[in-house]
């Protein structure tokens, strides 16, 4: 698996947490430029299996590829390159919190130890614009913000080093509808603009019809079905009807009927 | 893979003069950070170079991608506006668009001119306050074990137990460890003295004394200290940043019955005990150096101890026990409520916990050995 159009590419893939199995032969590519979401109900091994691309478990069997390369037994200096095109919007967002939010969007750009002071000031604004937070707010510390400026801060961060490819753990989780349609229309622009392979975990059926390409599911350990939205409705099996055909669900299906 | 190689191909500067004679600055490639990497600095030099001529046509159009480094990188080489000439994808203007309309960053904080004054002044104010605030907090632990008193039922015999066994049982290893060897160098350099003077006998006397009376309780205190001191602090603080400790004021269970009182009868509790078992041990390493040394029987020398250290002492070394543990849990205690929801807080009020506990510990004992200067001693 080679092939240049993959970015990430998951192989027969076995989690075990002690005696806790959490996947099963997960088999899944990811292809350059597509969004692919990762369904499942709680504690379906979501995040567990975004942990694994990014290389922060170590899978009980199988292998992990990113941008064709292994993400276990790289070379420090590949390691870091690949850890450059990634971002990654963690789940409660993950922001320094000895840092201010200037200095938490700041930092990759300084590790990276190419750009001056001026540039990154530069852009550090321009991440703050984009996800509209005011210029007042980049001296507070994480702890003095809510829950919603937090997601958008740590999205901002994410997207710091302008990455590839980004991992997005439920990214809408605990904003409010409208600023989740906001983040929805950010990520579509974000698109337009750059080659960007997105991996995201959701429980939102508004952002998964909105956004994605390809949707995975996961159920028990093992992935049930892999393909477009509309492959995916179709797929028979009693998770996959839970989650897309309740009352939520059949309306925002309906709602995007065009889509599918 | 073409589109593989595009995409890591870097930025190509061409200078070519146009059909119509002006200077023309084609570029093309990929503009992105990933692509320009070490380049950064020299590329920035070059375009300020090429910037400096407001009649340059530049051509963006060849440019198969750009992020926002590269759109910074060309912007602050223009001197923040659009050059006169500018032609560029349509997919790119958004770039600068953005950029035109990028808020100022937010002026720093100017440094205080009076910081010699103030510095020093807050200091005198944080003690002020810190020594408010653990009064206040012994004063609350004073009612709480009021209130206990008449309802007994109420009594947190769970948490008492298990820091009684964290902080007392768990820690026997390590303070065994330390007053065994204690008491060997102590015992080894006093022996080598006494020989000289052929005041073998007095041996017994030396260890006991500052053993029982000294060494055991400041040595337990300090170990104490920096293990169930740290740990407690940083328990506290764990609770605060994940709001624990607001979920428990939400449910109506006062922070300090549930988890600061506990913590402070416990090792007022164990606290004398790990300072019998110091002492005991230290005394069991000095009597094996001196027997070493001097030849100095085991049995003589337990049964001469009785009689060259009074009982006063071990009452006195207990003594310093439970007022030391209590201190160290209620400073603990205080310094872990005070943390704030942030890593840096919780690092600094470890350590001033621990700090702030081993410098009271070494207070109490002056102040013993002050208030007891004439009990146990002959």
């Amino acid at each position: 698996m080679t092939n240049g159009n993959y970015v990430i590419a998951v192989e027969g893939l076995y989690t075990r947490f002690g005696r806790h199995v959490v996947h099963e032969n997960i088999n899944l590519c990811v292809r350059r430029g597509e969004v692919l979401t990762l369904v499942g109900g709680s504690g379906s091994g979501k995040t567990a299996l975004i942990r694994q691309m990014l290389g922060l478990e170590t899978p009980a069997q199988g292998t992990v590829r990113i941008f064709g390369e292994p993400v276990h037994g790289r070379q420090h200096k590949q390691l870091q390159y690949m850890r450059n095109r990634c971002g990654v919007l963690f789940q409660k967002g993950a922001l320094f919190s000895a840092l201010s939010v200037y200095d938490n969007i700041a930092l990759p750009m300084r590790e990276l130890r190419t750009l001056d002071e001026g540039m990154i000031r530069n852009l550090v604004m321009l991440k703050l614009k984009m996800v509209e937070i005011d210029t007042k707010h980049a001296i507070r510390m994480p702890a003095e913000l809510s829950g919603g400026m937090i997601k958008r801060i740590a999205l901002a961060r994410a997207m710091a080093l302008d990455p590839e490819l980004l991992f997005l753990d439920e990214p809408t989780a605990g904003l409010d509808p409208e600023l989740s349609d906001g983040f929805v229309k950010l990520i579509q622009t974000l698109r337009t603009e750059l080659t960007l392979t997105i991996v995201m975990a959701t429980h939102d059926v508004e952002t998964l019809v909105a956004l994605s390409d390809r949707v995975a599911a996961l159920d028990e350990q093992r992935m049930v079905a892999l393909g477009t939205l509309r492959e995916v409705v179709n797929t028979r099996h009693p998770f996959i009807a839970k989650f897309f055909c309740g009352e939520r669900g059949k309306k925002i299906l309906e709602n995007n009927r065009y889509n599918l | 893979m073409p589109e593989n190689e595009g995409s890591n191909s870097s930025i190509v500067l061409r200078r070519v003069t146009g059909d119509d004679g002006a200077p023309r600055l084609t570029i093309t490639g990929s503009c992105t950070l990933a692509a320009l990497g070490k380049r950064l600095q020299p590329l920035s030099a070059e375009l300020n170079n090429e910037a400096a001529n407001p009649e340059l046509r530049w051509d963006l159009t060849g440019v198969r991608q750009m992020d926002d480094a590269g759109a910074v990188l060309l912007w602050r080489a223009w001197g923040n506006q659009r050059p006169r000439h500018l032609r560029l994808r349509r997919e790119h203007e958004r770039l600068f668009d953005r950029l035109e309309k990028i808020p100022a960053p937010p002026a720093p904080v100017p440094r205080d001119l009076l910081w010699p004054i103030t510095v020093p002044g807050n200091a005198v104010f944080l003690l002020w306050e810190h020594l408010t605030c653990l009064i206040i907090l012994s004063g609350q632990l004073l009612l709480d074990s009021i209130y206990l008193a008449g309802h007994p039922a109420q009594i947190p015999w769970r948490e008492i137990s298990a820091n009684l066994y964290r902080t007392g049982a768990q820690a026997l290893g390590i303070t065994a460890l330390v007053g065994f060897l204690i008491g060997i160098v102590l015992s080894y350099l006093s022996s080598k003295q006494l020989q000289m003077f052929g005041a073998d006998i007095f041996i017994i006397n030396i260890l006991g004394i500052s053993i029982v009376r000294e060494l055991g309780p400041v040595l337990a205190a300090i170990l104490v200290a920096g293990r169930s001191g740290s740990s407690m602090t940083a328990q506290l603080g764990v609770m605060r940043v994940t709001e624990e400790l607001d979920a428990l004021t939400v449910m109506g269970i006062p922070h300090s019955l549930r988890l600061v009182l506990p913590k402070v009868m416990a090792l007022g509790i164990a606290m004398p005990l790990v300072v019998l078992w110091t002492s005991a041990i230290a005394l069991i390493g000095g009597m094996v150096a001196a027997e070493i040394q001097l030849g100095l029987g085991y049995q003589f020398f337990l049964s001469k101890l009785p009689d060259v250290v009074p009982l006063a002492n071990l009452w006195l070394g207990l003594g310093k026990g439970v007022v030391c543990g209590m201190a160290i849990a209620l400073i603990s205690c205080h310094f872990g409520l005070r943390i704030k929801s942030n890593t840096e807080s919780l690092g600094e009020g470890t350590t001033n916990s621990v700090v702030t506990s081993i410098t009271v510990v070494i207070i109490i004992d002056a102040i013993f050995a002050v208030v007891f200067s004439n009990v146990g001693i002959r």
